[in-house]
């Protein structure tokens, strides 16, 4: 019924309402009038589970070959998912894959967020000549496109987890910097900033204690939505068989992997897309949520 | 009232150059055009003016919020235009500013508390312990409950929320206070609740208020001298009872005369001016007010007027009263002051 | 009294937000005669605007309802009219000014463009008649230069001048009833006596009826020839303009009457009403204003007091009451 509405007048009524509750509780009785954030917060939450407590839940050893059982269909021997060319259990590596996809999709997240929050600090704050460096650093680097540049730094330095999730930061901070530069811009122009110049607050206090506290929502936004990227951008690059090495299961990999069997085993594809496909959407619709719900603009009044 | 200057603005010029791309020439922009005036300690100073006239661009640059593009300031004896970065820091407790919209002017992500201890902690007064019972004190003075110590500024009325930015202002117990617009985003029911306020603070704390506003009602209400301001100049300053009494400059005249009336009997003549205000980036020649004036001569639009002085340090901008002759009208030039 | 254009009874909206309903509007009856100036007069959240938008249709559909009441219109009851029919009335027979200037106007079309689309809406015109009509009422106006206005563009305009165009466009069709929302709010002194004088001549020249939403009082007494004073979402007196100064009836006329600053002494302490205007989630039984009224005794907080009506001045407000007027 609720949640029929836009979700921008739902968090208007929340915030309305909620005076004495937590922000805990805030958060849930948010949540709970949008099926779209509730999905995609039940999403994110199962990928959690299944990437910290994966290795207690996989029925089947993930890199354990048995050449005997391969390529089994989907509910044979034991198998909910069937196997792989090497009889490894889909199931299992789906499960293990998860791990993967969200270590990078955070790790990734936390190093570009966090250089390029630094560097649209400095461009917008400072102004002046390091702003136009600085930015016109980032206009080279968005003219790429972004899967191009990742490839070719990961080439670069070569495959494996770590590398990836470099080149992936590498290759995402830009996004970050022009956001939170805008954001930094408009900032300071606020009169709430003006205020405290007026009271004599220095400009290292004001960027730490006014500017930098008014960036978090910004800051968390633009991450919940960039994870799908990311994960949707490994797992591309695994599937042209840079970033995570077989026989580590990631999605890209596996998708990888069962390319040569799409037509005789379709199972070894499907799984593995379907794991992106529902991680992608639980990340975006969560992003999306948390966005119309943290949007200053609705938020306040 | 002992008229010792607390402040002298001397010559205030503020140009803002709008960028045209790369081959064309900036626009320059005369926001505020080479204007001087004297705050008395103690008084009230009103500068009003219709939107554009520079009126608050004249109070951010006396609080160096914006760096004036020439001219002085001089508080206390000081040049507030030239001084360091530090110093200047330094003297903001001395002179404060109390901002027009009560929603822009507080910080959302933090709770009164931390809004009112915020001036103290920067500017190293009283010790830690003492400064949360000065900040109650505060909100005591202003009719807030401190009670309301942890909440965030969307949880109050934007009449609450301008006593809030009042208290933040008056907490440091400056000498001098820059209010632009204070009232005029508030509702009317508020907005005599924050005028007595302000009335009352100027006397438990012998406040000096700049009183900036286009609010004439409220301006005759509160304020002890006017200074009019009309596309970046001043077009007559007097005491607020002279000025309403006897306006000079015609700006001045059509200004009063456009408030709306008070009661419906009342039948008030009025000069309807023509038009809209030129823009401050081509302010018309001559006089900048001739496009507009209901008197405007030849003069008017070649020559600048010069400011002359009536009695009572009543001064005005016009050509009306410098065709005329010397004796009739028993002024002296400025510059013979 | 059947000359009565809009007739405005027992109007209660509601809006949604979230899980939440509010009522911003509970109970709002007043009538507008033909040919007169009614003020509706309030603060932010007394539903004045609220008010004109459900006049004009223009109520948000899916957060707000409409839940009692009728408006009605030259006799027709408008309340429940399907939107197609109501766009026939909409800058035809009712049109409205609103108070930003330049939210209001489309940026991207050029003032031609907009003032020649209720024509087009609402009348069977060439295109030459058209053209003619909007340089017909530009000039009405008082808008210099119309021949080359209708090819410029609303940012190229300045704020009164931008005002003058949502007037003339108001006045196009030629309407019965004109609404304005506070239609000099956003403007200088010596424009907003540009626009009341140019409305003023206009209502008169065209024979209209106009609904005026104002907070300022002094807008009023210049203007209207009657008043309705509302407070959070009710009407709480409703006067004739000279009565309503010389004696109102109800403690907030009175309190905003006598907070004006010319009505107190220079450098004094203004008279202010004490509190603020409560949200429409605030509010509880008995008088909506009894919070904050310097003349509140046990029963208006117990009870909401009804309309008393003295001749045509009518007032909520249990000192009305005449047996418990004597009490106080």
């Amino acid at each position: 019924m609720a949640s029929s509405l836009p979700q921008g007048e739902q968090a208007l009524g929340s915030v309305l309402k909620s005076k004495q509750k937590t922000k805990i509780g805030e958060f849930f009785s948010n949540l709970s009038r949008s099926w779209t954030g509730m999905l995609g917060f039940g999403i994110i939450m199962l990928l959690l589970f299944l990437s910290i407590f994966g290795p207690w839940i996989t029925p089947y050893d993930p890199m354990h070959a048995e050449f005997s059982k391969g390529l089994l269909p989907p509910l044979t021997d034991g198998h909910l998912l069937g196997t792989d060319h090497l009889g490894r259990d889909i199931f299992s590596r789906i499960i293990m894959g998860a791990r993967v996809s969200v270590i990078i999709g955070i790790a990734t997240a936390c190093i570009a967020g966090v250089i390029g929050t630094i560097v649209g600090i400095i461009a917008g704050y400072f102004r002046g000549w390091i702003d136009i460096v600085l930015m016109r650093l980032v206009d080279v680097q968005l003219s790429f496109p972004f899967i191009v540049l990742v490839l070719v730094i990961n080439a670069i330095i070569g495959a494996g987890l770590r590398n990836i999730i470099i080149s992936l930061a590498i290759g995402g901070w830009v996004i970050f910097a022009r956001v939170i530069r805008s954001e930094v811009l408009a900032l300071r122009e606020k009169e709430f900033i003006t205020s405290s110049i007026a009271t004599g607050v220095s400009r290292l206090q004001i960027l730490v204690k006014h500017i930098l506290p008014n960036l978090f929502t910004p800051i968390i936004i633009l991450a919940s939505l960039q994870i799908g990227t990311y994960i949707i951008a490994e797992a591309s690059i695994s599937f042209l068989g840079f970033g995570v090495q077989p026989p580590t299961p990631a999605w890209g990999n596996m998708l990888n992997e069962g390319r040569d069997y799409i037509f005789s085993s379709w199972w070894l594809v499907t799984f593995p897309g379907i794991a992106i496909v529902i991680t992608a959407l639980g990340v975006n619709l969560f992003g999306d949520w948390l966005r119309d719900t943290l949007d200053p603009e609705l938020k306040g009044e | 009232m002992a008229e010792e200057a607390l402040l002298q603005v001397n010559r205030l010029k503020k140009y803002y150059g709008i960028s045209q791309g790369l081959f064309k020439k900036d626009i320059i922009v005369r926001a505020v055009d080479d204007i001087s005036f004297t705050v008395h300690r103690g008084e009230t100073f009103a500068l009003v003016g219709e939107s554009g006239c520079g009126k608050s661009t004249t109070g951010k640059t006396i609080l160096r919020l914006t760096e004036p593009t020439e001219g002085e300031v001089i508080f206390n004896g000081t040049d507030v235009a030239t001084l360091q970065y530090n110093d200047m820091r330094s003297l903001r407790q001395q002179m404060q500013m109390v901002f027009q919209d009560p929603y822009a002017s507080l910080n959302p992500k933090k709770t009164i508390k931390q809004l009112l201890m915020e001036p103290l902690r920067v500017h190293k007064k009283f010790k830690e312990k003492e400064r949360l019972q000065k900040v109650t004190e505060m909100l005591d003075i202003v009719g807030l409950s401190k009670e309301y110590l942890d909440r965030y500024p969307h949880e109050f009325s934007g009449g609450q929320r301008q006593r809030i930015g009042i208290a933040r202002a008056v907490i440091l117990q400056p000498d001098f206070i820059v209010a632009d617009e204070p009232v005029s985003a508030l509702d009317v029911s508020v907005q005599s609740q924050v005028i007595n306020l302000m009335l009352d603070l100027q006397k438990e704390f012998g406040l000096t208020y700049l009183f900036i506003s286009h609010d004439l009602s409220v301006i005759e209400h509160m304020t002890d001298r006017v200074a009019v301001m009309y596309l970046g100049k001043i077009v007559e300053v007097a005491d607020t009872e002279t000025l309403f009494k006897d306006p000079k400059h015609p700006y001045t005249q059509a200004l009063i005369s456009a408030v709306p009336i008070s009661h419906p009997a009342e039948n008030k003549e009025r000069i309807i001016l023509k038009g809209d205000v030129p823009s401050p980036a081509n302010p018309p020649s001559g006089c900048a007010f001739h496009t507009r004036c209901p008197f405007a001569m030849d003069i008017c639009r070649q020559k600048e007027p010069e400011t002359l002085l009536f009695e009572d340090g009543h001064t005005a901008t016009c050509h009306l009263y410098t065709t005329k002759s010397r004796e009739e009208l028993n002024y002296v030039t400025s510059d013979s002051k | 009294m059947s000359d009565a254009i809009l007739k405005i009874k027992n109007l209660k909206i509601e809006f949604k937000s979230g899980k939440e309903t509010v009522q911003p509007i509970r109970g709002v009856n007043f009538e507008l005669k033909k040919g007169e100036t009614l003020g509706v007069v309030g603060e932010s959240g007394s539903g004045k605007s609220v008010t004109s938008l459900a006049i004009m249709g223009l109520l948000p559909e899916r957060t707000s309802k409409i839940v009692d009441g009728e408006i009605n219109f030259k006799g027709n009851d408008i309340t429940n009219l399907k939107e197609k029919q109501y766009r026939k009335i909409r800058g035809n027979e009712i049109s409205m000014i609103f108070q930003e200037p330049m939210t209001s106007l489309n940026p991207v079309f050029t003032i031609g463009q907009q003032l020649s689309e209720p024509l087009r809406q609402h009348r069977n015109m060439s295109k030459k008649e058209i053209e003619k009509a909007v340089i017909n009422v530009l000039n009405q106006v008082g808008i210099p230069r119309a021949e080359q206005i209708i090819n410029e563009y609303p940012h190229q305009l300045s704020g009164g001048m931008r005002q003058r165009v949502m007037i003339s466009l108001a006045l196009l069709c030629e309407p019965d009833l004109m609404i304005a929302d506070e239609p000099t709010t956003a403007l200088d002194v010596t424009i907003q006596a540009q626009i009341l004088e140019l409305m003023k001549n206009i209502k008169q020249e065209n024979d209209m009826s106009l609904l005026l939403i104002t907070h300022d009082l002094g807008v009023v007494a210049e203007m209207c020839d009657r008043v309705v004073v509302m407070y959070a979402g009710e009407i709480v007196e409703v006067a004739e303009i000279n009565e309503l100064f010389n004696e109102p009836l109800h403690p907030y006329t009175r309190g905003l009457i006598d907070s004006m600053p010319t009505q107190n002494t220079r450098k004094e302490r203004l008279y202010s009403i004490r509190g603020q205007v409560p949200r429409p989630n605030e509010i509880t039984k008995g008088c909506v204003f009894a919070n904050r009224c310097p003349l509140a005794f046990s029963k208006c907080f117990e009870e909401t007091p009804p309309v008393f009506a003295r001749d045509d001045h009518l007032s909520k407000c249990w000192l009305q009451n005449t047996k418990e007027g004597e009490v106080v």
